[in-house]
């Protein structure tokens, strides 16, 4: 199969035909070659189990579960906060926005998801887009790096670098960040936190031009990239595939735009789609939402209720002592809210019984959490949508016809994480 | 088409079958009362009211209750922006559905999670397998009645054997217990 048939073919099904009968009377013996659990380009515990025939793939079995934890389970057994912490660790690139996401969840479940403090919104909504663009820059720089462009990802590492201190200032962790409480944050960022965001929006605005100076003309990379893991956008909804992979395919659906929660109504930001749905188009999406956070993250800053350094003390927490901690002073000379603080701790925010559905645009996709409650501090049933689970079930049909030196690139353009997909 | 109205043209077109849709916090919710006929419900619904995305199955596990088992599927319609839920129960006895596998090809992954987690059984399923949990575990460890800290596998050497030692742990929780004893931090073994 030459490299011009490659391009000719755009379909990955008919490029398998296509091989096939280029190689009728070359045909052997198949190879099953396992890749993984622990190979570079599997970006943490995947194991694909490929038949090969030659170097042409003919079937892809994907296995997950290496990393399985039980995180469902282990969400029944305690009270709605003690779980925040946990979904740090689901896509551990973007512990904010996870934090987010199941805060916000079980605030649909109280039904004070949009009573949420205006500066509680726009933080969340700093810590979200931060969190993007910093899953984005990992995602980027591994792919390019099991491409062969080892210097992208130096590049975007000095990013994140600076994107952890961040987290780090407002919530005290760089990884574990668990900055979210039902109902608000835990604590208001510092004073000058927004400076530092500004200072660091201005460096990675010229860092990630740099990058793409790297890449997006380059040669080479255009040429590995370019009609390789073609997902048509019928495809991608048929499979249910979220985030940048659907959007990659041309279909317009972000949930910040089509069910806007926070404060995403009162910020201006555009949605990038892809044409062709391939390999190439989906790192030009993933690009784009960076220069589209960028874009939210200075209104944010500008916009942010109370200033930077809150001088009118704007609350970041839903006033009410039934759903967060009251002031630990008041705890310590008021009856009532000693009462509040030991209700919450040792019995947790006393949730309705009835069950919602809320799904949030996370950087690998739709982070959903599906919560059954019976009432009570703890859930009957908490389900959560990895958007990475369903985005590697794809695999199976992508990478036959390929060749075996695509699929890094496919698993890299697919920007998956294995905390999230095993749960 | 709102999704309170696709809901009304389901009930419309299935009867009896389909329960009156509930709202809750804005989501609409339809229980199907057989759960045989979930494979054409959900093709109905893809076909003729858009609902082109499914966006996740989960299931839940009603111990002590009859019917034990509930499926939910959350879809959406792109196209409208709309979403429904709808359920469906099944009895312990049963422990099978249809797959909607030809619906939804999303279906794949999801059912099989849900046979490996729950042990609920889906027909038609062409590649049933374990899919978190490693082929041959004996256990399906979503269910209420299997303990936190898990069981002693009869597969020694393939991975630990012996349950996690957190019985009486301080952060494990139990759901609407009314008085302090029932909310004490134990390790739920319904067995005992």
């Amino acid at each position: 199969m030459s490299s011009v048939q490659d391009i000719e073919i755009r379909d990955t099904a008919a490029r398998a035909a296509q091989a096939a009968d280029d190689l009728q009377d070359m045909q052997g013996e198949r190879m099953v070659l396992n890749m993984g659990p622990s190979h570079p380009a599997t970006h943490g515990v995947l194991r694909i189990v490929l038949e090969l025939d030659g170097e042409v793939i003919t079937k892809a079995d994907p296995d997950v579960g290496y990393l399985h934890r039980g995180d469902e389970k282990i969400a029944e057994n305690m009270t709605y906060t003690q779980f925040i912490p946990y979904t740090d660790r689901l896509d551990y690139l973007a512990p904010l926005a996870n934090n987010v996401a199941y805060a916000l969840a079980v605030e649909k479940l109280l039904g004070i998801h949009d009573k949420l403090p205006p500066r509680c919104q726009y933080i969340r909504v700093m810590c979200c887009e931060l969190a993007r663009i910093s899953a984005h820059l990992l995602g980027l720089g591994a792919f390019a790096m099991d491409t062969g462009a080892v210097t992208v990802f130096l590049l975007t590492f000095t990013e994140r670098e600076k994107i952890y201190n961040l987290a780090e200032a407002a919530s005290g962790a760089r990884l574990t960040t668990s900055y979210t409480r039902i109902g608000g944050l835990f604590r208001d960022i510092p004073p000058t936190w927004c400076d530092q965001v500004r200072q660091f929006l201005k460096e990675f605005e010229v860092s990630l031009a740099e990058a793409e100076t790297l890449l997006t003309r380059n040669r080479i990379w255009v040429d590995r990239l370019r009609d390789l893991g073609v997902i048509s956008s019928e495809m991608a909804i048929d499979y249910g595939l979220s985030g940048p992979n659907l959007r990659g395919s041309g279909v317009d659906y972000d949930l910040r735009k089509k069910q806007p929660y926070l404060c995403y109504k009162d910020l201006q930001f555009d949605i990038p789609v892809g044409s062709v749905g391939d390999c190439y188009d989906r790192y030009l999406v993933r690009m784009e939402e960076m220069r589209q956070s960028i874009r939210i993250l200075w209104q944010c800053v500008d916009k942010i209720p109370g200033g930077a350094a809150n001088a009118v003390g704007e609350p970041v927490s839903i006033p009410d002592g039934k759903i967060t901690l009251p002031p630990k002073a008041k705890v310590l000379s008021s009856m009532e809210e000693l009462i509040h603080q030991f209700m919450l701790v040792t019995e947790g925010v006393n949730c309705p019984p009835g069950e919602v559905y809320f799904g949030h645009e996370n950087p690998k996709g739709e982070l959903g959490f599906y919560i059954n409650s019976r009432g009570g501090g703890v859930p009957y049933r908490l389900k959560i949508r990895a958007p990475s689970f369903i985005n590697l079930s794809i695999l199976g049909e992508l990478m036959p016809g390929c060749m075996i030196s695509d699929v890094p690139v496919i698993l890299g353009s697919l920007d998956f994480v294995m905390g999230e997909s095993d749960r | 088409m709102s999704a309170l109205e696709s809901a009304q043209q389901l009930k419309a077109k299935f009867g009896d079958l389909v329960g009156e849709p509930a709202e809750f916090r804005g989501e609409i919710c339809l229980t199907l009362a057989a759960a045989d006929k979930i494979q054409e419900v959900a093709a109905f619904a893809k076909n003729t009211l858009g609902f082109d995305f499914l966006v996740d199955i989960s299931s839940v596990d009603n111990y002590g209750e009859d019917p034990r088992w509930t499926v939910v599927y959350h879809l959406r319609n792109l196209a409208a922006n709309t979403e429904l839920r709808l359920k469906t129960n099944v009895s312990e006895e049963k422990s099978e559905l249809p797959s909607v596998l030809p619906v939804w090809r999303s279906a794949n992954w999801h059912e099989r999670e849900i046979y490996d987690m729950m042990g609920i059984r889906f027909s038609g399923h062409p590649d049933l397998r374990r899919i978190l949990m490693w082929e041959g575990y004996p256990y399906h460890p979503l269910r209420k009645d299997f303990p936190l800290a898990g069981k002693p596998t009869d597969l020694p050497n393939v991975a630990f054997t012996k349950p996690a030692p957190l019985e009486g742990g301080p952060f494990v929780t139990v759901a609407g217990g009314g008085d302090s004893i029932g909310r004490e931090p134990r390790v739920r073994n319904p067995e005992e």
